[in-house]
């Protein structure tokens, strides 16, 4: 375990040495992560021009939830988006190859080896959303509710991590997996919507809990705004969501590895 | 949402695409031979899809879900507010986000600015300026081969969408709308077409243009009509906007078929929407002479 903080402290160092070279193209990121963000915004406040709720969401709730989405959504690309994004050209080039000859996790060496500085800066934004709704929604969570919605957000991470390195893996068969980045994308668009408007049926239940987008968001926003209910469940099938989703891009990998034939070499 | 494909994550393979369709490409100034390479160009840009089939068919069936978070975010809207938004009905809206999704899949530009920006940074364009083939028209064939391709593929899925919907579904009433229409659609493609090529170009002056890339796509997508019809914005927004090029690439096609748009307005738009065509069809050709006077073939 130290010596995979010690590996990730070095590889760490590295992104950031590698990050503040490129300042231009630092800002131009920021920025544009910025301009997605606004639009979610302007989304909400066009769709609240003509309803008061959205189920049992209020405007400001909404909002929160879009931020808690913001702040996973960054924190998971700061730390893994990059990498997962490679997988498919590592596969494609043999270059995996060097990776697997590591004397380290194969999967910790794959998904660790870059860091978005530019990330964190907006998964603050999210931050400052999420507490600017909460004033506006008058609501002070308590201190075990902060740390619930700490706890969440991380399993949030996971679940991202884990739903796209799944479908990164797949390129091992498919080989231009870049849809499968798409795909990506394509699927946690609907982890910003309130929870309340899906109803009951297959839809709901296959992205609640088979591929958990729906909850991945919605979780935390509840547990930090009406955690006093009813936390206790809804924390349980975040853990229950991110352990299987964690698991099977596990094995789905070493699965993967079994069946790697390499490219070049 | 889709948002920040990195740097380094971009397609390579293209390359040998590039050289095999010069390769067997002949010299010729013979205006039916001219013809012919540009064939070859759009049978080459086929096959060179279908090697990637999976990744072809898993793109575009993922694209159907954010339609279906469209369904049931409109569905919650219209059952708590039991009226019309800006003129739509429940169905008139969800009918609307189909033909987004249609609009998507036969016009706008999936990979192409990638594969471009690649061509040039990578030295491939050197094969182009020494053969007689022009960038521009073998770029154009290679477009309309990957959409008559993703139409074909998300033919089914699509269709199986519309058939779901089949009592959403309206028909213009005007037999003159559906030629209006599909030229306005070729308009917007061609629309889209041009500036992801002129983007693209950028790749003579910077090495990394996705970030540019990424945030003219962050203003088409809101502008263009892309998560609500147009003509639900505040009326200062939709002023400003009729002058944009955004309406043009999906909006607009989309309101010619619904019949939003009639009489002068849609002449007006019309005007406005060639203007739009020969303005980005004039960008992209001086970006790519500019470019090529500032180009210095690094690698190749």
């Amino acid at each position: 375990m130290r010596r995979y903080l010690e590996i990730y402290g070095i590889m760490f160092r590295n992104s950031l040495i590698r990050e503040m070279n490129f300042k231009a193209n630092f800002i131009l990121w920021m920025f544009t992560e910025l301009l997605w963000f606004v639009g979610q915004i302007v989304f909400i406040e066009v769709l609240f021009q003509y309803v008061n709720r959205i189920g049992d969401w209020t405007k400001w709730e909404v909002v929160l939830l879009v931020g808690t989405h913001q702040i996973i959504g960054q924190l998971f690309q700061a730390f893994f988006y990059v990498n997962v994004a490679n997988l498919p050209e590592l596969v494609r080039t043999g270059k995996l190859d060097f990776m697997l000859l590591l004397p380290i996790d194969s999967q910790f060496a794959v998904s660790t080896r870059q860091f978005g500085m530019d990330n964190v800066v907006n998964a603050f934004v999210g931050i400052a959303i999420v507490a600017f709704s909460l004033v506006k929604l008058h609501v002070i969570p308590h201190a075990l509710q902060v740390l619930l919605f700490v706890v969440a957000l991380g399993l949030g991470v996971t679940i991202h991590y884990s739903i796209m390195f799944l479908l990164a893996t797949l390129s091992f068969w498919i080989v231009r997996a870049q849809g499968l980045i798409y795909g990506y994308f394509n699927l946690f668009n609907i982890a910003r919507y309130p929870d309340a408007i899906f109803r009951p049926g297959f839809f709901r239940f296959v992205f609640s809990w088979i591929i958990p987008v729906i909850v991945v968001a919605n979780v935390p926003a509840r547990l930090l705004m009406r955690g006093f209910v009813e936390p206790w469940p809804l924390l349980l099938q975040l853990v229950i969501a991110a352990t299987f989703c964690a698991g099977m891009s596990r094995l789905f990998f070493r699965f993967a590895l079994q069946h790697y034939s390499s490219a070049s070499s | 949402m889709l948002s920040s494909v990195r740097p380094g994550f971009q397609l390579r393979n293209h390359s040998a695409l590039a050289a095999f369709a010069v390769g067997t490409i002949h010299c010729s100034t013979n205006r039916r031979m001219n013809l012919a390479k540009y064939a070859k160009v759009f049978d080459i840009g086929l096959q060179n899809t279908f090697v990637y089939r999976w990744n072809f068919l898993l793109r575009s069936l993922f694209g159907f879900v954010p339609l279906a978070g469209t369904v049931f975010i409109w569905r919650a809207i219209f059952a708590e507010r039991q009226q019309s938004v800006g003129g739509y009905e429940y169905h008139s809206m969800i009918y609307y986000f189909m033909l987004t999704i249609l609009v998507d899949n036969l016009v706008t530009p999936t990979e192409d600015e990638w594969q471009i920006a690649a061509d040039i940074r990578d030295g491939l364009i050197n094969s182009f300026l020494t053969k007689p083939i022009n960038y521009l028209a073998y770029r154009v064939s290679l477009f309309l081969s990957y959409r008559v391709l993703y139409t074909v593929v998300t033919l089914l899925p699509v269709a199986a969408i519309f058939w779901y919907f089949r009592d959403y579904i309206t028909l213009p009433r005007d037999p003159l709308t559906w030629p209006l229409a599909v030229v306005s659609l070729a308009m917007a493609g061609m629309i889209q077409f041009f500036v992801a090529y002129s983007l693209a170009m950028l790749a003579f002056w910077i090495l990394e243009i996705s970030t540019i890339v990424f945030i003219l796509y962050s203003f088409e997508y809101f502008l263009s009509g892309h998560i609500f019809p147009l003509d639900i914005m505040p009326a200062w927004l939709q002023g400003a906007l009729q002058w944009l090029p955004f309406t043009y690439e999906l909006f607009f096609p989309i309101a010619v078929f619904l019949e939003k748009v009639r009489g002068a307005q849609l002449w007006s738009g019309f005007a406005i929407q060639t203007g739009w065509l020969l303005a980005t069809w004039f960008t992209a050709r001086m970006m790519w002479s500019r470019g090529v006077r500032h180009y210095q073939a690094v690698g190749g």
